[in-house]
C-alpha cells in the first residue's frame, strides 16, 4: 500500500505481492513505471517479456528475469546473466511522483518536502489544495497527515479530477483524499472547511484572488503556501497576504545531483606516463581488495562531481501564518 | 499488531498550555530561546532589553501571539499594537501601484548630529512612563534627516527603533520546521549543521509516515529522531541506534512536545544488538538481562551525563541543557530546561498517564518514556520484519562500512537517507553499494535553498545567503542474489 492506513499495510520482510497490488517497476534509475499487478498479465520492456504471474508471491524488492528473450536485453533464455531483469519496488509517494501520468506540470521532490515540512504537516491535520493538477504533491501530502487526517483538493478541470480521484483510488488513498470540481479562484474555498483546516496549498495562476478565502480557512496560526513559476505572481500574493498573514517568507529550492564513477586520472609527473590507481573497471565486476593489477596502495579511484544537467527554475514557495 | 490510535483530539495545538516547550522569538528571529512552562512558571524569567519578565503570561495563550514589554513584564499585543508594525510596508498609492521615489540620499550624511533627543532626554521619558512606541514616535519627530529619507528608508529607520525601544516577543510553537531553523541560525554545530530542507529532503526520501518502522543513527542531538517522531504521530516505532556502548545524546526530541504516544514509540538500541540478531537468529541473553533495569530509563538524567555525551561528540558548542533561567548565553540561543528530577517531585505516575495518550496535563514527564530500550519482542520483530525505513545522521563519521551494517536490517525495497557534511565518504559508499548491488536508485544529492525578500519595489534575494546545507546519498534496498558479497 502507498501509504499504509493500518499496521499490515506496511513494507516489511513478511510481505508477499498479491494480486492487484501495485508495483514500481524499476528498469533503470531514469526508466521506471507503475503496474498493477493481475493474473495473466504481462509486462513487455527493452528488457524483455515479464510475467505477472512470476512475480506473485515474491517480496517487494526482488529481482526478476525475464521469462523470454527481450528485444535489446540479449537473447539468452532463464535467469542468465544476459537475460534481461528488473526490480519491483514497493511504491511510494516518492517513486509515485517519479512514474505518474504528466496531465499537468508536477512538483518534484525538492518543492514536495520542503512544503510537506513547512506546512508543519503531522498526523491528524487537514489541509486544502488547489489545483490538484496531476496529484504528484497530493499523494506526498496524504502521507503526512495519514491514519486520520484528511486532504480536501480541488481542481477546476472535471477530467484531470477524475483521473486523479482513479489514481488515488487505485493507490488506496481515497480515504484520506476528497477531489472536488471547483473554481477556488473564482468562488473560494467552500464553506464547510471554514476555520477548520491546519494548513492551505496554492497552485494557481492568480493566488492572490483566493487569498481572502484562505484567510477564512485556516485555523490560528495555520499556515499558508502559495507556490507560483513567476515573480511577479509572487509579488501580487505576497501583497493580498500582508493584512491577514504574518512571517510571509518566499524561497526557491533546488537540487544538486552529482555523479560518481570508479576511475583513475593521468599522472601528471613530466617523466612517467604513468596511471595512477586500477585501471577504469566495469561496475558490475566486484574486485576484492589484494587484486587489484599493479596497484599495492588502497587508494580510492572514486571520483565525484556534479552532473552537468540540472532543473533551473521549477517555482518560487511562499510560506505565511494566519495571525493570531 | 497494534490497533491505531483512536481519532485525536486536534492534531496540533493551538495553545501554550503548563509543561510544554515553547521557543520564544524576540524582534523577529534577532534572539531566539526555548522555554519550557513548568508549572512554576512564574519563576522562569527571560531578559528582554534590561527588564526581567516573567514567562506566566505566557500560560494558555494562542501560538503565534505577540507580547510586548510592559511595565509589569510581558503583555500581549492587542490589534493596535500589531497594526503599527503593519502600516508602514503596506504604504502603497491608491490604485496599488508604488509611488515613484523621488528622494535619494545624495545629501545625508552621517555624522550623528541628526538627532536631537539624547540618551539622557530618552531616559527621562522612560522614567515618565512613556511606552516604547511614544519614544519610536519621539526619535522620528526629533530626527532632522527623516523627513529626507526614501519611504524605504523610513521604514527601516522606524523598524530599527522598534527593535530597541519596543520590542516584540512572539511565541512560536516548537516543530520540526521550526526547531532546525533555530538550531542551524544560532547554534548549528549542535546539529550538525543540518539545514531544513535537508531534513524535510530526508524525511521524504526514507519514505517516513505512519506505521513505519524507522532506524535513524541520529548524531545530531536528537533532531532527526524528534522529527522522525512528529511524522509518525504515534504509530509506528522509531529505533534511535548508536555505536558503541553509550548512545548519543538525543536530548532535543525534548523541544518536540511530543504526545506521550508519540514518545513511547522511541526505543534506543546499540547497533551491536541488532547486528548481533542479524547475525545469530536468537535473542542475546545479555539484551534480556539489560532490559530489565532500563526500561523506563530517562534519557538524560543529569546535567553530567549530557556534558559527557557532547563531549564525546566533539562539539565546542557551549551545553545548552544548562539549567540557566536568564542568563545570556555567549551564543544567542537559550535553552532552558530544568534537570529533569526537579520537573515533577513525585514521577511515578507515568505509566497511567500514558495510558490516556492524551495533551492535558503535564508532557513533560512523558518525554522521559522515550528512549527505552526496545522490548525482546520488539527486537525479534524487527529482525523478522525489517525496518521499512533508514535515516543516518552521522555528519562526523565514516559511512561506507556503517551503512554497510545497516542495510541488512532494512527489509527489501526499504529506501534510506543518509546526511553528510563531505562528499568523499557519501561517494565511496554508493560505489560501494553499487558494486555489491545491495542498492538502487542510487542519488547523493544537494539541496540549494534561497530565500527571497519580496516587498513593492524592493523584490530580490537576501542579501545573505547560506551556500551549504549537506549532501544526502539516497536510495532503496534490495536483495542481493549474485553478486558476491564480501564479509566485513
Amino acid at each position: 500500500m502507498m501509504v499504509p492506513l493500518d499496521p499490515a499495510g506496511k513494507l516489511s520482510s513478511q510481505r508477499r505481492i498479491a494480486e492487484g497490488d501495485t508495483v514500481v517497476v524499476y528498469e533503470r534509475h531514469d526508466a521506471m513505471r507503475a503496474v498493477a499487478v493481475r493474473a495473466g498479465g504481462v509486462l513487455q520492456n527493452r528488457f524483455g517479456v515479464f510475467r505477472h504471474d512470476d512475480w506473485v508471491g515474491r517480496p517487494f524488492g526482488s529481482k526478476v528475469h525475464s521469462s523470454a528473450g527481450g528485444g535489446g536485453g540479449g537473447g539468452k533464455k532463464g535467469g542468465g546473466k544476459a537475460g534481461g531483469f528488473v526490480h519491483l519496488l514497493a511504491p511510494t509517494p516518492e517513486l509515485w511522483t517519479l512514474v505518474l501520468s504528466h496531465r499537468t506540470q508536477i512538483l518534484y521532490i525538492a518543492d514536495i518536502s520542503l512544503v510537506v515540512a513547512y506546512l508543519e504537516l503531522v498526523p491528524g491535520c487537514v489541509v486544502l489544495e488547489s489545483g490538484t493538477g496531476s496529484g504528484s504533491l497530493t499523494t506526498s501530502l496524504a502521507r503526512a497527515v495519514a491514519p486520520h487526517g484528511r486532504v480536501h483538493t480541488f481542481d477546476f478541470h472535471e477530467q484531470r479530477a477524475t483521473s486523479a480521484r482513479e489514481d488515488f483510488e487505485r493507490n488506496g488513498l481515497s480515504s484520506l483524499i476528497t477531489v472536488n470540481v471547483r473554481d477556488i479562484q473564482g468562488e473560494g474555498f467552500p464553506e464547510e472547511h471554514r476555520g477548520a483546516a491546519d494548513a492551505v496549498f496554492l497552485d494557481l495562476p492568480q493566488p492572490w484572488l483566493a487569498i481572502p478565502s484562505v484567510s477564512l480557512m485556516l485555523k490560528q496560526d495555520g499556515v499558508l503556501c502559495s507556490f507560483s513559476p513567476c515573480i511577479e505572481q509572487v509579488q501580487r500574493a505576497c501583497d493580498a497576504m500582508r493584512s491577514c498573514f504574518t512571517d510571509i517568507r518566499t524561497f526557491e529550492i533546488l537540487l544538486r545531483t552529482y555523479e560518481v564513477r570508479d576511475g583513475s586520472l593521468n599522472s601528471g609527473t613530466a617523466n612517467e606516463e604513468a596511471v595512477v590507481g586500477p585501471r577504469p573497471q566495469k561496475r558490475k565486476k566486484f574486485t576484492p581488495s589484494g587484486e587489484n593489477s599493479g596497484c599495492t596502495e588502497k587508494t580510492s579511484s572514486v571520483l565525484v562531481r556534479p552532473c552537468s544537467t540540472a532543473k533551473g527554475h521549477t517555482g518560487y514557495l511562499t510560506f505565511a501564518r494566519l495571525r493570531v | 499488531m497494534d490497533p491505531p490510535p483512536p481519532s485525536p483530539s486536534p492534531a496540533i495545538p493551538r495553545e501554550a498550555w503548563e509543561g510544554c516547550s515553547v521557543l520564544l522569538d524576540i524582534n523577529d528571529g534577532d534572539r531566539l530561546a526555548f522555554f519550557r512552562l513548568t508549572p512554576a512558571a512564574y519563576l522562569l524569567t527571560v531578559k528582554i532589553g534590561n527588564k526581567t519578565c516573567s514567562l506566566q503570561p505566557l500560560v494558555g495563550r494562542p501560538f503565534g501571539s505577540l507580547f510586548r514589554v510592559g511595565a509589569d513584564g510581558l503583555v500581549p499585543c492587542t490589534a493596535a499594537d500589531a497594526s503599527s508594525l503593519r502600516d508602514d510596508s503596506t504604504r502603497d498609492g491608491d490604485d496599488g501601484q508604488v509611488q515613484d521615489e523621488t528622494r535619494d540620499n545624495r545629501s545625508l550624511v552621517d555624522n550623528n548630529t541628526a538627532q536631537n533627543l539624547s540618551s539622557d532626554d530618552i531616559e527621562a521619558m522612560k522614567r515618565d512612563g512613556a511606552t516604547g512606541d511614544e519614544i519610536v514616535e519621539a526619535l522620528i519627530a526629533n530626527s532632522s534627516t527623516f523627513g529626507k529619507k526614501t519611504v524605504f528608508s523610513q521604514e527601516k529607520y522606524k523598524l530599527k527603533k522598534q527593535k530597541k525601544y519596543a520590542p516584540k516577543v512572539l511565541l512560536r510553537r516548537p516543530t520540526a520546521r521550526s526547531i532546525c531553523e533555530t538550531y542551524f541560525k544560532k547554534s548549528p554545530a549542535r546539529t550538525g549543521f543540518m539545514r531544513v530542507d535537508t531534513l524535510s529532503l530526508l524525511l521524504s526520501m526514507a519514505n517516513i509516515g505512519p506505521y513505519s518502522d524507522a532506524l535513524v543513527v541520529d548524531m545530531v542531538g536528537g533532531l532527526v529522531v524528534g522529527a522522525v517522531a512528529e511524522r509518525l504521530g504515534g504509530t509506528g516505532y522509531v529505533c534511535s541506534t548508536y555505536l558503541g556502548k553509550k548512545p548519543s545524546s538525543i536530548d532535543i526530541i525534548r523541544m518536540y512536545n511530543l504526545s506521550g504516544d508519540m514518545a513511547s514509540r522511541i526505543a534506543q538500541a546499540p547497533l551491536n544488538d541488532l547486528c548481533s540478531l542479524q547475525n545469530s537468529g536468537n535473542t542475546p541473553s545479555v539484551l534480556n538481562g539489560s532490559s530489565q533495569g532500563e526500561v523506563t530509563k530517562p534519557i538524560a538524567v543529569s546535567t553530567e551525563d549530557t556534558q559527557l555525551s557532547l563531549a564525546q561528540q566533539g562539539d565546542t558548542v557551549v551545553s545548552d541543557e544548562k539549567q540557566q533561567l536568564s542568563a545570556e548565553q555567549p551564543v544567542d540561543m537559550e535553552v532552558s530546561e530544568p534537570p529533569l528530577e526537579e520537573e515533577h517531585p513525585v514521577q511515578d505516575e507515568t505509566s497511567s498517564l500514558d495510558n490516556k495518550g492524551n495533551d492535558d496535563g503535564s508532557i513533560a514527564s512523558r518525554s522521559l518514556k522515550a528512549g527505552k530500550t526496545p522490548s525482546p519482542e520488539k527486537m525479534k520483530y524487527w529482525k523478522e520484519h525489517g525496518f521499512s525505513s533508514l535515516i543516518v545522521a552521522a555528519p562526523g563519521n565514516e559511512v561506507e562500512s556503517l551503512v554497510a551494517d545497516l542495510l541488512p536490517l532494512l527489509s527489501d525495497s526499504a529506501p534510506f537517507a543518509i546526511y553528510h557534511q563531505y562528499l568523499q565518504p557519501l561517494a565511496t559508499c554508493m560505489h560501494s553499494l553499487q558494486v555489491s548491488k545491495m542498492a538502487i536508485g542510487l542519488q547523493i544529492s544537494e539541496p540549494w535553498l534561497r530565500e527571497y525578500q519580496v516587498l513593492p519595489s524592493r523584490t530580490h534575494p537576501h542579501m545573505q545567503m547560506n551556500a551549504f546545507g549537506g549532501y544526502i546519498l539516497s536510495g532503496i534496498k534490495i536483495h542481493n542474489t549474485d553478486a558476491v558479497v564480501a564479509n566485513k
